[in-house]
């Protein structure tokens, strides 16, 4: 299991966000993104989730092993903690909720309902959705945010568990998330808007200024 | 699938989800025709059928707009997009829950509102046919409707706009259903052109519907 993207062009709205990325990311191995407010994070996470078509280039990976985390929790207000993740567990075929559980300290939480929780809270238990899912690959947007230092390190830990357990990360975020071995990768240099076009290169631009 | 009609359910029955408002829009539609009608029995008679028929399908459109509009604002619909299941299955459990919710209060509560309405006790058979049977089109037909709608503000009247031209075929066919039933003529015909139209609408439209929630969650 591993991640291979190739010279991958993402869009948004129908623009061009990322051209030209290229990583590989091993089992056992995170992959940190960086790059400023708007520079394609999300985009590209959606794009390697499927939620978005990619442009050009290509993404090896099996079928079925990416789990995705954006900026929404996707927790329903109404249900109870339980019932959001157990719901989670039905559709990814887990066999238990107990070890996401305990990862991000939930058993007190159990029988809140979620709409009850506190940001930080709803965060812990999107967080916790991601160890039910199975998956071997997590793309993760800002998972941080709303976390304090003690749920960070709670995340920290429950990620590098993952990756001892042979999987693997690819993780949009601002914070220094406590994980040293973690490989970061700009992806400014990747931003559509930066690459500068030559008309030269362009035939039809270059026969028009002819 | 199963933990998705679960939860569908669930939420459809707690607080804020909306269960038994297409009920009590049904039902308050329905005690309202006599009062502009007059109570002449005779003219009743006549309108029942597709007063009744009418209410069912503006009592489901009521409901359609929050199919995926929750699971699109909360975030969920993009992780259920990801997840093992297809969204061709998501969007068939989305219309059955819908059905569950909607369509089949609706086929209980109208021998009631068929006696409101002064409908021959012939017809009463033909009618909760027509309305059991042709139901499961307008929760199918919706779900396109909704996926289509999707996350767009104030999708809703739009939504009506689109799906109410769709429901017509069902309309013609169940109301004639009933119509036929009241005058005690074959209403076996239109019934099972009826069914028809619920089988084609229940096979195709998760289809389309997935198709434009993906294009939509782009």
């Amino acid at each position: 299991m591993s991640l291979s993207v190739e010279n991958l062009s993402c869009t948004r709205g129908g623009l061009p966000v990322l051209t030209g990325v290229t990583f590989h990311v091993d089992p056992g191995e995170a992959l940190i993104l960086r790059g400023p407010n708007g520079a394609g994070k999300t985009t590209l996470l959606r794009t390697l989730a499927g939620l978005a078509p990619a442009l050009f280039g290509g993404i090896a990976v099996s079928e079925d092993s990416i789990a995705y985390s954006g900026h929404a929790d996707g927790l329903k207000a109404q249900l109870s903690v339980a019932e959001n993740l157990r719901f989670w567990a039905d559709v990814f075929r887990a066999p238990g909720i107990d070890a996401a559980v305990d990862a991000f300290d939930l058993g007190e939480l159990m029988d809140r309902r979620a709409g009850n929780l506190s940001a930080g809270q709803k965060r812990r238990l999107s967080l916790a959705r991601m160890l039910v899912t199975g998956r071997a690959i997590w793309c993760m947007d800002e998972p941080t945010v709303s976390l304090d230092s003690e749920n960070v390190a709670r995340f920290a830990a429950a990620v590098k568990q993952h990756l001892s357990n042979g999987g693997l990360a690819v993780i949009a975020t601002h914070i220094d998330l406590g994980l040293p071995e973690a490989r970061a990768l700009d992806i400014a240099p990747f931003m559509a808007s930066q690459i500068e076009t030559d008309p030269s290169d362009d035939p039809f631009l270059a026969e028009d200024t002819l | 699938m199963k933990g998705l009609l679960i939860r569908d359910l669930s939420l459809a029955v707690r607080a804020g989800g909306g269960f038994g408002l297409g009920l009590a829009f049904f039902l308050i539609v329905t005690i309202l025709m006599p009062f502009g009608i007059g109570p002449n029995t005779s003219t009743l008679t006549i309108v029942a059928p597709g007063i009744l028929w009418i209410g069912a399908l503006l009592a489901c459109l009521l409901s359609l707009d929050r199919m995926f509009a929750l699971d699109w604002e909360d975030g969920s619909l993009e992780l259920l997009a990801t997840s093992p299941l297809p969204l061709e299955a998501v969007a068939g459990v989305k219309a059955l829950a819908h059905w569950l919710t909607t369509g089949l209060p609706l086929v209980a509560a109208a021998p009631v509102l068929g006696i409101v309405l002064n409908l021959p006790p012939q017809g009463f058979f033909w009618l909760i046919a027509s309305l059991a049977i042709g139901t499961p089109a307008l929760s199918a037909i919706g779900t396109f409707g909704a996926a289509l709608t999707v996350g767009l503000k104030r999708g809703g009247l739009l939504l009506s706009l689109l799906v109410l031209p769709l429901y017509v075929p069902t309309l013609l066919f169940g109301a004639e259903v009933a119509r036929r039933g009241v005058e005690g003529s074959d209403a076996a015909t239109p019934l099972v052109l009826l069914a028809g139209l619920t089988l084609a609408a229940s096979a195709a439209m998760p289809f389309a519907a997935a198709a434009a929630l993906r294009v939509n969650l782009r």
